[in-house]
């Protein structure tokens, strides 16, 4: 029955997922999701099974790979399939896993939900067994439902948002990122339990970022039972902060935590110095940045900032990086690391499961620990990353330094 | 009450450091009408050019004071070089035209020099050294004002002092208003119209470089989009004033930089602008000339 050549039967099969998945998005789920799902896949199958038994021949084990690769983001996502194709060049010169060879399948979202589904349709009916990917958190959400309803893994090296973990919506959802919330939860615990504070101030630049991170930190503060005195936005460019810094001044607060970006750190600690207030000044990762100390210079000094925790001594970091440098003649960009490590754990999990079912992956990936680029690391229930994230960094002598 | 006068100092610091940049606007508009939207730009290039002659000045070890008397020096006629051109260049061929053009032309020539800055230097932000001198006398009240504040004050009030002096007593300051009053006629009369619209340039280019090299030592650093955020709000403060009229533009100042303070103090930061449009509003509506502008006549 060999009326379609393999490729021309996926082509039509992907469309078929396609048009269904738009189907199902126009009559708002009218239908029930599963059985539609379950129906496509039913069609996916025999068009597959009727294509060719070469699918089945190959002893390769299927992962795919998808993010933007095009498009004015593709900087952020070119990074993890250099990342996925240099791990898997790598165990597969070891001979692969379980004795099968790892094949990439390479699908384009530009960031973009609408094409998200389209390649999370195209994956699933290349029957890979897990994703990499994606990398923006609203294309990553997209993707999800089917990759769920189709019982893949995914790891995304990239996608902060916290829901797609706290909602508990995604059991096959993994990330190698700490969620946006987790840099305000860590900045707050550090002001309440290692430097115990009582009263704060709280100001942001009235950005998504700094805003967002600013009103976490004044939540879980306040949860914590820390007075938050002061919570304001100021505007961000401006040349002269004095009046709010006499604002902290006079609400008595004993420190001053900043949601933003470097540029207006620098003027406010410079400004609460002129003036002698010297409480501790606690921020995020905007801050935590080398032109901070270079453009706040002696002010910067004692300053804390929460950002990712430093991996470049990491041996697996250093050679992952270097193998880079080697392939492809670059430095390695944005997520690398992370995507890097999101491959390393997802074969391991492959090769301690000894299966590609699905179950067992979860099961693996939840209870293993594997070195990787980011360290020693493993999943919890949510599917958020364990011994990875942020750490307090406090500029000494010129210097960010980790505290540990 | 202390609270109170602590805002009412940082609100005049903050509109000093207006008024350095909105004495610059006020004098080109009263002479041309032109809202020289390069004027930001112009104090920007001031305070990148103090701080590479600095750089170079200080590791040649010359003295913290002379050094920043020479950067000043040098930064101010460079940037005095840099408005007459752009006035030469931009503006002056549109003289005469209608007014919409040249206030095109003048945002064209700020985008322009934002990115010859950005692409000849660079996009990110530099620490910008303060040679400006610490009164050890000052220390004690400290959490009311500081040093730099201090000087950014008394630069102010002197530029405006002279400015008065020289528009008011000179031959040029005769000659420009002259020129304000009525082109044409000026022109008839004898006054060398172009030079006297050179010499408000020159002059206007150096107070912004004035105003550059004292507002980026005040806040430590500075990048190519400096002059835009200050040249905004500078904007507005010589609207409030009287946009044309000297005092005007630093009595504009010091009342945005008021209520800009007592705003953040008192309500909350968030609004900050908002403080800032409702006053401008509110002396427009009552007050359309601004605080010290002169009601214009209609000419039948």
């Amino acid at each position: 029955m060999k009326f379609l050549d393999i490729y021309s039967s996926h082509q039509l099969a992907s469309f078929i997922i396609y048009a269904h998945v738009l189907y199902m998005r126009k009559e708002e789920y009218k239908m029930k999701r599963r059985n539609t799902v379950l129906m496509v896949f039913a069609m996916v199958s025999l068009l597959i099974l009727s294509g060719t038994q070469s699918v089945f021949a190959a002893p390769t084990i299927k992962i795919g790979v998808a993010g933007a690769f095009s498009g004015d983001l593709a900087s952020y996502g070119l990074p993890t399939v250099n990342a996925a194709k240099l791990v898997v060049k790598d165990i597969n010169a070891k001979g692969g896993i379980n004795g099968q060879k790892v094949e990439l399948v390479i699908e384009d979202d530009q960031c973009k939900p609408e094409l998200a589904t389209n390649a999370a349709a195209k994956l699933v009916s290349s029957r890979v067994v897990a994703v990499i990917g994606h990398i923006c958190s609203g294309a990553t959400k997209a993707a999800l439902g089917i990759y769920k309803d189709s019982e893949l893994v995914t790891i995304s090296p990239s996608a902060t948002t916290p829901s797609l973990t706290q909602s508990g919506e995604y059991p096959n959802f993994f990330r190698t990122i700490a969620p946006d919330d987790a840099q305000a939860k860590l900045a707050t615990d550090f002001l309440t339990k290692t430097l115990k504070l009582k009263r704060i101030a709280v100001l942001h630049d009235k950005g998504d970022y700094g805003k967002g991170f600013a009103e976490l930190v004044k939540q879980y503060a306040e949860e914590s039972g820390v007075t938050v005195a002061l919570f304001e936005g100021v505007n961000p460019g401006a040349p002269d902060y004095s009046a709010v810094v006499n604002k902290i001044g006079n609400a008595k607060v004993d420190g001053v935590v900043w949601g933003g970006y470097h540029p207006e750190a620098s003027k406010l600690v410079q400004q609460m110095k002129d003036k002698g207030m010297n409480i501790p000044f606690i921020s995020d990762d905007g801050v935590k940045d080398n032109t901070f100390i270079e453009v706040a210079g002696k002010y910067s000094e004692g300053v804390y900032a929460t950002g990712p925790t430093d991996t470049s001594s990491n041996p697996l970091a250093i050679k992952a990086i270097e193998d880079h440098k080697k392939e492809f003649g670059s430095e390695p960009g944005a997520f690398y690391l992370n995507a890097y490590a999101a491959t390393q754990a997802l074969l391991n999990a492959i090769a301690k499961a000894k299966s590609t079912d699905y179950d067992k992956i979860v099961a693996a990936l939840q209870s293993e620990y594997v070195d990787t680029s980011l360290g020693r690391i493993s999943f919890d229930k949510r599917g958020d990353i364990i011994g990875f994230g942020f750490s307090v960094f406090q500029v000494q002598n010129g210097k960010y330094v980790e505290l540990k | 009450m202390e609270y109170f006068l602590k805002l009412f100092l940082s609100g005049t610091a903050k509109g000093s450091i207006y008024a350095l940049m909105a004495l610059g606007y006020t004098m080109v508009y009263g002479i041309i009408q032109l809202i020289n939207f390069a004027h930001g730009e112009i104090y920007m290039i001031g305070g990148f050019t103090a701080l590479i002659l600095g750089g170079v000045f200080f590791s040649k070890g010359m003295p913290v004071g002379l050094v920043l008397f020479f950067s000043v020096l040098l930064s101010v006629m460079y940037a005095a070089a840099f408005g007459f051109t752009v006035e030469k260049i931009a503006y002056r061929p549109l003289r005469g035209k209608p007014r919409l053009s040249a206030l095109i032309s003048a945002i064209g020539v700020s985008i322009v020099l934002q990115n010859f800055v950005l692409l000849s230097q660079t996009e990110k932000f530099l620490p910008f050294p303060s040679y400006l001198p610490e009164f050890s006398w000052l220390q004690p009240y400290k959490a009311y004002i500081n040093s730099t504040q201090l000087i950014i004050l008394a630069v102010t009030t002197v530029i405006m002092v002279l400015l008065t002096l020289l528009i008011k007593f000179t031959r040029t300051g005769k000659a420009m208003r002259a020129t304000a009053q009525d082109m044409h006629m000026a022109q008839l009369v004898g006054v060398d119209v172009n030079r006297v619209i050179s010499v408000t340039f020159i002059m206007g280019s150096a107070l912004a470089a004035i105003g550059g090299v004292l507002i980026c030592s005040y806040m430590g650093q500075i990048n190519y989009y400096i002059g835009f955020v200050a040249g905004i709000k500078a904007f507005v403060a010589a609207v409030l004033g009287g946009i044309g009229s000297i005092p005007g533009a630093v009595l504009g100042s010091f009342v945005l930089g008021w209520t800009e303070s007592f705003g953040t103090g008192y309500i909350s930061s968030d609004y900050e602008d908002a403080f800032a449009f409702v006053i401008l509003i509110v002396i427009l509506l009552i007050k359309p000339d601004g605080i010290l502008g002169r009601t214009q006549k209609q000419k039948v």
